[in-house]
């Protein structure tokens, strides 16, 4: 039986820091190490090994690169020195970018469609409009059930001033710089993903 | 008056969930001489969870245009950055920009769409950092006023503190610098076996029963040691240990109530402080365990 290598040759060439998989001798101490560690359907170590046994679908529709919570426990832990947040990072950015990622999956969807949308519009995280923007993405009945939930939290928050009753902020002064800086920056990356 | 370039970070902001560890910093920074210049016009990192949306590139142009703006307006001088998230950013971007030529030249090509650049020479520190290396134990300990006598604190270290990078000198499994802080208050550091376990992070949002999970055993690990007060250098840790308490009573049944605080309002309160200045009235838990040293 012949491997099919295309996928592991454009992960170690177009995913971010991809080619460390070649690196990995299957130990298992990311899994061990990973505080959501039972809750990844494959661990680090098997992502790594179905990457070079060509299972691109596999790999790139499993919820499990979205487990990390980037506590970098892996990478200090990781006795050949790899970067496997970073790896697993990449992976998950690869199989949301190339449509494989379920866009529903919570954080992918969080992480994709609501915090870069905050972030890029203005400069800056606004805490209270990100907040909300998660609580209302299942509609208007899930939000305000979200909302009712973390009520005590969130009014605990604002008598600390430490929540903006008001959600909009202003954009920092040099946005028009900012947004086309990562205008280039997002045209460079496409070129380097799509592997030209 | 030492300065130092100063980058505080979205959670900084005011009104923003840290507005409590900016308030107690600069009133730390104060008591110890410490001129902090914020880089003017900063922009967020792009955080943990930056990488999905951002990619690489995107992701690194954002903490480089931050680097370009305070090499503009204060030269090399150190950054400063008290946020583990935005620290680590500054970090990864340096490093990466130091070791990969082609990540350096595309970053630069990005960052003349907006009339900068950056080729590097400006050290990222974290305020922990300034305080064990330039300000040193000795000092941190001659300034007590008031010690903080008998009051058993569990230091929560958490992960981007420690993790990849880590404080100078600290070891990943077990680092000593935070007990060390407490114990230069006259507080007592209760053994804390939890310290440098994860908290879920940006997880948080959107995995809330298992990142809950995590902060349970968190704050079971520091009630089962007597700690009164955990403390933390990390925004997102003193967030998420904190205000969830009240979901994480009702999800696991449990009787949580206890104060999470920042290092630099141990310090304030310790060296004669007002709570106040302290910006333990920030509090969401209050930090009743204090009230005896205000």
């Amino acid at each position: 039986m012949a491997y099919d290598l295309s996928f592991a040759r454009d992960v170690y060439k177009n995913s971010e820091m991809g080619h460390w998989i070649k690196m990995c001798k299957q130990c298992g101490v990311c899994a061990g190490s990973c505080p959501l560690g039972p809750h990844w359907e494959f661990s680090p170590r098997q992502l790594f090994q179905m990457v070079r046994a060509g299972k691109k679908e596999e790999v790139l529709k499993s919820h499990s690169m979205w487990m990390c919570t980037s506590c970098y426990n892996c990478i200090v832990r990781c006795p050949r020195g790899l970067p496997i947040t970073h790896i697993v990072h990449g992976l998950a950015r690869y199989a949301s970018v190339k449509g494989y990622a379920d866009p529903d999956q919570v954080t992918n969807r969080f992480a994709t469609r609501i915090f870069w949308t905050n972030i890029v519009s203005t400069g800056r995280v606004g805490e209270a409009m990100l907040t909300m923007r998660l609580y209302f993405v299942d509609g208007i009945a899930a939000g305000i059930k979200q909302g009712l939930e973390m009520k005590d939290s969130a009014l605990g928050m604002l008598k600390a001033k430490r929540l903006n009753p008001i959600p909009l902020r202003g954009k920092i002064k040099g946005y028009a710089g900012f947004q086309a800086m990562l205008t280039k920056a997002q045209e460079l990356e496409e070129k380097r993903e799509s592997g030209v | 008056m030492k300065e130092y370039t100063f980058f505080p970070g979205c959670s900084s902001e005011k009104s923003a969930s840290a507005a409590n560890m900016e308030h107690s910093v600069q009133s730390m920074c104060k008591m110890l001489g410490i001129q902090l210049n914020e880089i003017d016009d900063w922009n967020c990192c792009s955080a943990s969870i930056g990488y999905a949306g951002g990619g690489q590139l995107p992701r690194l142009a954002m903490s480089a245009r931050n680097f370009a703006l305070a090499k503009q307006q204060r030269g090399n001088t150190d950054l400063v950055a008290t946020c583990a998230a935005c620290w680590l950013a500054m970090r990864e971007t340096a490093e990466r920009m130091e070791h990969e030529p082609e990540v350096k030249a595309d970053i630069n090509t990005a960052l003349k769409e907006a009339n900068l650049s950056y080729d590097g020479g400006i050290k990222t520190r974290h305020l922990v950092e300034v305080l064990i290396e330039d300000v040193g134990w000795d000092v941190l300990k001659s300034k007590v006023k008031k010690p903080l006598q008998g009051l058993k604190v569990a230091g929560y270290v958490g992960c981007q503190t420690n993790r990849p990078f880590g404080i100078v000198g600290e070891s990943y499994e077990n680092p000593l610098y935070l007990d060390k802080m407490i114990e230069a208050t006259g507080a007592i550091a209760v053994p804390y076996p939890k310290k440098v376990s994860c908290c879920g992070g940006a997880l948080m949002f959107t995995e809330v029963e298992k990142s809950c999970a995590l902060v349970r055993d968190l704050l079971q690990c520091a009630v089962d040691n007597g700690a009164e007060v955990i403390v933390t250098p990390c925004p997102v840790c003193q967030l998420n240990v904190e205000v969830y308490q009240g979901k994480i009573n009702q999800m696991f049944g449990t009787q949580f109530n206890i104060p999470v605080v920042y290092y630099s309002q141990l310090f304030v309160l310790a060296w004669g402080g007002s709570w106040e200045e302290a910006a333990l009235h920030q509090q969401v838990v209050p930090a009743d365990a204090l009230r005896r040293f205000a």
